[in-house]
């Protein structure tokens, strides 16, 4: 490849520009009691990239994402967000810097409507009090109304119109998994983390949820770290992948590099320990 | 009221009907778009402008007169102005199939030479570039989603509202060159190319004129009454003939506002939300519907079931053809003052009189009672004297109709989104009378219609209250229709197509030289009332051995209106009797044999199932006995059947994308199975290949049974016992 990419930014081959690190994670170390979790990892995210997290189950990738989204504190290293050092914070205080997430297992609430589940995407752009908003007049009003039109666009992005008014808990598997997507794509995240947003679907609906991640970089240049299990879709992608193992890093770099690298292939395919 | 403005003639084009349109209703809504959740809308004003402005931006990009401007999306109401904006630069429009494969689309843009390209969004975008590859006369591809298409070399590709913003800028530059074009344009100038669906060879690009449209849209709007308080969701392909009379020349000559819903998904909540007053749909949607609500009807409470199977019963009765259709409403200019107090005043007398009417009789009623025993009384109500019987039949009819009206006909017409229907038309197939009927007694006034794209649409159209299921109508005002000695019906009206575009050959096959039309179709008038009965495809229609006719599709429509019969295909042409084969529904035929705990494991079993055998049995028969009843059709009795063990399938080339019989291939698949048929025997084995929807092929083997089915009289045929 010609392109440096250890540049300040740099164009990718389809014309996406990648700026430089938002996210930078030094030394991570996080343990549960006994067990390590991670072990010592160091990554970055560069602005507007698609960075994938593979491994296989329990190397910690989940992990790695509750890390970054400031669900859990690790005993060591430091988590580096544009240019400076994040001290540790609640995870609303992390939303309210640029993070969205989503959820290896879906958590939405099942007996709100589509719309109302992703409105509460759009939280922390409110600012009105219990009162006003009881009263639904000034300025409750009006933030309702531009929340609303944001949300609508989010609606229309991801097409699902026809479930705006569908009680969630009615609704299928893959189209929850849309919908949640949704509902962190609201928030306008500057960084967006995809915990396994592809996780049993089938082909079809793995399809439009690529085309989705895809085009929601393209069109918000969104940055985004994903978990995914299902090697084609990371390797077509993702811009780079970290790849975990037992709490370790074991590759890092391209979909080419790391496919070619032994490490991984061992991690994933076994080797004989003789 | 759009009719007294003008008669037609006066407005030569659909430009011109859009500025008499500005300058009538300016400030009405002329189009709608669910958008963001919210319907968004455009008077006629906005939209004359946005419409300029797109005209000038083509003008900017160098359109020439005579251009094609092929539009390929859904329906939104950008597209629809890109046709009139076409039309304004002396272009013509040529709006095509969105779901059309590359292969399809290929062929229609380089059989019209389209320069422009007009797209709804990046799917359509990339099949266009695709096609771009062999096809070089495409000079300018328009986009108005942007979603997807940032990336795209723009050279050649340009958001709509970029273009409409250069026409913006370019106005004073080229405003003269766009008034001189609209200006040349006449009543015989083409308003609109428009390609039929291709079912026999090669779609063929038929040319109306905006004499074609005008007068077609003036004639049918005048025809229903239609004015500029109409509403209608546009909804059906805009490639199709009817959707372009009904969204753009009759929206344009009446004014009326179209709805165009957010995406092809939430079309049914659409619906509700807009109620249109004016509605077309093919037999399907009605028939997907009815599904829809007999199946949550069956899961509803026992209440609710009684209730509604009560009121619908009744109202089929005939209690909905009297009482439930909407009363003929003339759209007059506003009431005066004086018409105001008159109506209040004849209203408040009316009330006045009924108040009266049912004190007296309740006193009459009272002193009844007092002096006459109940024995004695009984023979009042018999004998219905002076008004002792309050409730007489008819007036009964009438409340009870009123009470399903609030209890069941009203809530279900406004869940389905028909509350406000006016008019409603279905065309393309035969209705199943069960369907119409349930339409129809709940108080929706569901008509058919009779047409084709080289008709402008209308040949036949049923009149309010003349509406029956098995006849299409009278011929539409201005068109001639006549039938020829074959059977076969020719028309000729003011919505006759000008030509196939470069095909002289078929325009000649089609047309002849004192403009009248073949349409393929075999029918005849019902002597009774004048109505137009189509029989068949007219190279369907056949002889049996001893010379009488054989119309198939006639008798398989027939048993097709069943809910267990899927699709059944009939074979008579020079044999002496006729016989059929059935595919049984598996959706219908599944839910009995749940209920009625009947066990099976495959289509194939249950299509064999002796009970399942013997219910069709019962369904062919009474088909023969209606058969029967009309002297020229029957010989179309069906003397034996078997139900086939495996679904009809376009995979398997047994039928084409659009679910149409193909009867050749059938009948070559098949063979052993018709032998049998007419060889007389009882049973038959076959073995036959299939085609899975991933392309593997397998075979599946069966011995099916064959049934004779009791025919009614003179028919000579010799049934094979």
């Amino acid at each position: 490849m010609t392109t440096d990419m250890n540049a300040d930014s740099y164009v990718t081959e389809d014309g996406r520009t990648i700026g430089p690190v938002v996210m930078d994670l030094k030394n991570i170390t996080l343990r549960f009691g006994g067990v390590v979790a991670i072990k010592d990892i160091s990554f970055d995210i560069r602005e507007g990239e698609i960075r994938a997290i593979i491994g296989p189950n329990g190397a910690g990738k989940s992990s790695m994402l509750n890390v970054i989204s400031g669900f859990y504190k690790p005993q060591e290293g430091e988590v580096w967000f544009r240019g400076s050092k994040r001290p540790q914070m609640r995870p609303y205080q992390v939303a309210r810097q640029g993070l969205a997430r989503t959820f290896q297992n879906i958590a939405l609430f099942d007996g709100m409507t589509v719309l109302d589940n992703i409105m509460t995407g759009r939280l922390n752009k409110m600012n009105s009090n219990l009162l006003q908003q009881a009263i639904w007049k000034g300025k409750a009003e009006k933030e309702e109304l531009e929340n609303r039109e944001a949300c609508e666009k989010v609606i229309d992005f991801l097409e699902i119109q026809h479930i705006r008014k569908t009680p969630v808990g009615r609704l299928p598997y893959g189209l929850k998994k849309r919908v949640e997507l949704a509902r962190a794509l609201a928030a306008e995240p500057s960084l967006l983390l995809l915990d396994e947003p592809m996780a049993g679907m089938n082909v079809e609906e793995k399809e439009d949820m690529s085309r989705f991640i895809l085009d929601m970089n393209d069109e918000f240049g969104t940055t985004i770290a994903l978990i995914e299990h299902d090697m084609g879709v990371v390797m077509d992608l993702s811009d780079r992948v970290v790849v975990m193992d037992y709490g370790k890093k074991i590759g890092d770099g391209t979909p080419d590099e790391v496919r070619n690298n032994q490490d991984v292939i061992d991690a994933y395919l076994g080797v004989s320990h003789d | 009221m759009a009719q007294d403005l003008a008669t037609a003639g006066a407005f030569a084009s659909i430009p011109e009907l859009l500025a008499r349109n500005v300058k009538e209703f300016g400030d009405r809504p002329a189009y709608r778009e669910k958008e963001f959740g919210i319907w968004q809308s455009w008077t006629w004003a906005e939209a004359a402008e946005e419409i300029q402005n797109l005209a000038l931006g083509l003008l900017a990009l160098g359109i020439n007169r005579g251009d094609h401007v092929a539009i390929i999306g859904r329906n939104r109401p950008a597209h629809y102005w890109a046709m009139v904006a076409a039309q304004k630069v002396g272009a013509v429009p040529v709006p095509l199939y969105q779901d059309a494969v590359v292969e399809e689309m290929e062929y229609v843009l380089d059989h019209c030479g389209a320069r422009f390209v007009i797209c709804g969004d990046q799917e359509q975008v990339d099949k266009v570039i695709e096609v771009q590859d062999k096809i070089h006369h495409i000079e300018h591809v328009l986009y108005y989603d942007k979603r997807g298409l940032r990336k795209y070399d723009h050279s050649h590709l340009h958001w709509y509202v970029d273009i409409q913003e250069e026409g913006r800028v370019a106005h004073a530059r080229l405003e003269d060159d766009m008034a001189a074009r609209e200006a040349e344009l006449d009543y015989d100038s083409t308003c609109v190319m428009l390609y039929t669906s291709g079912t026999t060879g090669r779609p063929k690009g038929v040319v109306l004129s905006n004499r074609n449209i005008i007068e077609s849209a003036k004639n049918s709007s005048e025809f229903d009454n239609l004015g500029v308080n109409e509403d209608i969701l546009a909804y059906l392909p805009m490639a199709w003939v009817g959707d372009f009379i009904f969204s753009l020349g009759q929206a344009m000559w009446t004014g009326f506002c179209v709805n165009c819903p957010e995406s092809a998904d939430t079309l049914m909540s659409d619906l509700r939300e807009i109620g249109p007053t004016y509605y077309f749909a093919p037999p399907r949607v009605f028939e997907t519907q009815l599904t829809n609500v007999m199946i949550r009807m069956e899961d509803s409470g026992d209440l609710k079931y009684a209730i509604f199977h009560h009121f619908m019963d009744f109202a089929k009765g005939g209690a909905g053809e009297k009482h439930g259709m909407p009363k003929r409403k003339v759209t007059t200019q506003k009431k005066t003052l004086e018409q105001k107090i008159r109506h209040g005043f004849n209203y408040a007398m009316g009330i006045g009189f009924a108040a009266e009417t049912i004190i007296e009789n309740g006193i009459r009623l009272a002193f009844a009672k007092l002096r006459h025993g109940k024995n004695v009384r009984k023979h009042f109500k018999a004998k219905d004297p002076i008004g002792l019987n309050l409730y007489g039949g008819a007036l009964k009819e009438y409340f009870k109709y009123r009470c399903g009206d609030v209890l069941v006909y009203g809530p279900l017409k406004d869940t389905l989104g028909f509350g406000r229907i006016r008019v409603g038309y279905t065309a393309g197939e035969a209705i199943g009378p069960e369907i119409f009927a349930f339409y129809r007694s709940m108080g929706i006034n569901l008509k058919q219609l009779y047409g084709q794209t080289e008709a402008t649409v209308f040949i036949t159209v049923q009149p309010d209250g003349e509406v029956r299921n098995d006849t299409v109508g009278v011929p539409a005002p201005g068109v001639e229709v006549r039938i020829e000695d074959n059977g076969e019906i020719f028309y000729r009206s003011p919505g006759t197509f000008v030509e196939y575009y470069n095909n002289p050959e078929s325009t000649a096959d089609t047309k002849d030289p004192e403009g009248w039309v073949a349409t393929g179709d075999a029918g005849f008038f019902d002597k009774k009332n004048g109505h137009l009965r189509i029989i068949d495809r007219a190279k369907d229609v056949g002889k049996m051995a001893d010379g009488r006719m054989f119309a198939p599709k006639y008798v398989e429509n027939k048993l097709k209106f069943y809910p267990d019969i899927l699709e059944a295909v009939v074979f008579g042409n020079d044999r002496d009797m006729c016989t059929a084969f059935i595919n049984i529904d598996l959706t219908a035929v599944g839910n009995w044999a749940e209920r009625n705990n009947v066990a099976y494991a495959s289509y194939q079993e249950l299509a064999g199932h002796p009970e399942v055998v013997s219910t069709i049995q019962e369904h062919v028969e009474t088909i023969n006995k209606s058969v029967a009843e009309d002297e020229m059709l029957s010989g179309c009795q069906i003397h034996r059947f078997l139900i086939l063990h495996k679904e009809l399938d376009a995979d398997d080339g047994e039928m084409t994308r659009t679910r149409k019989v193909r009867r050749k291939i059938v009948e070559e698949k098949y063979a052993p199975l018709i032998d049998a048929l007419y060889g007389g025997k009882s049973e038959q084995y076959i073995e036959t290949e299939v085609t899975y929807e991933d392309g593997r092929k397998g075979s599946i083997n069966a011995t099916l049974e064959i049934r004779d089915a009791a025919v009614v009289g003179n028919t000579q045929g010799m049934a094979a016992e």
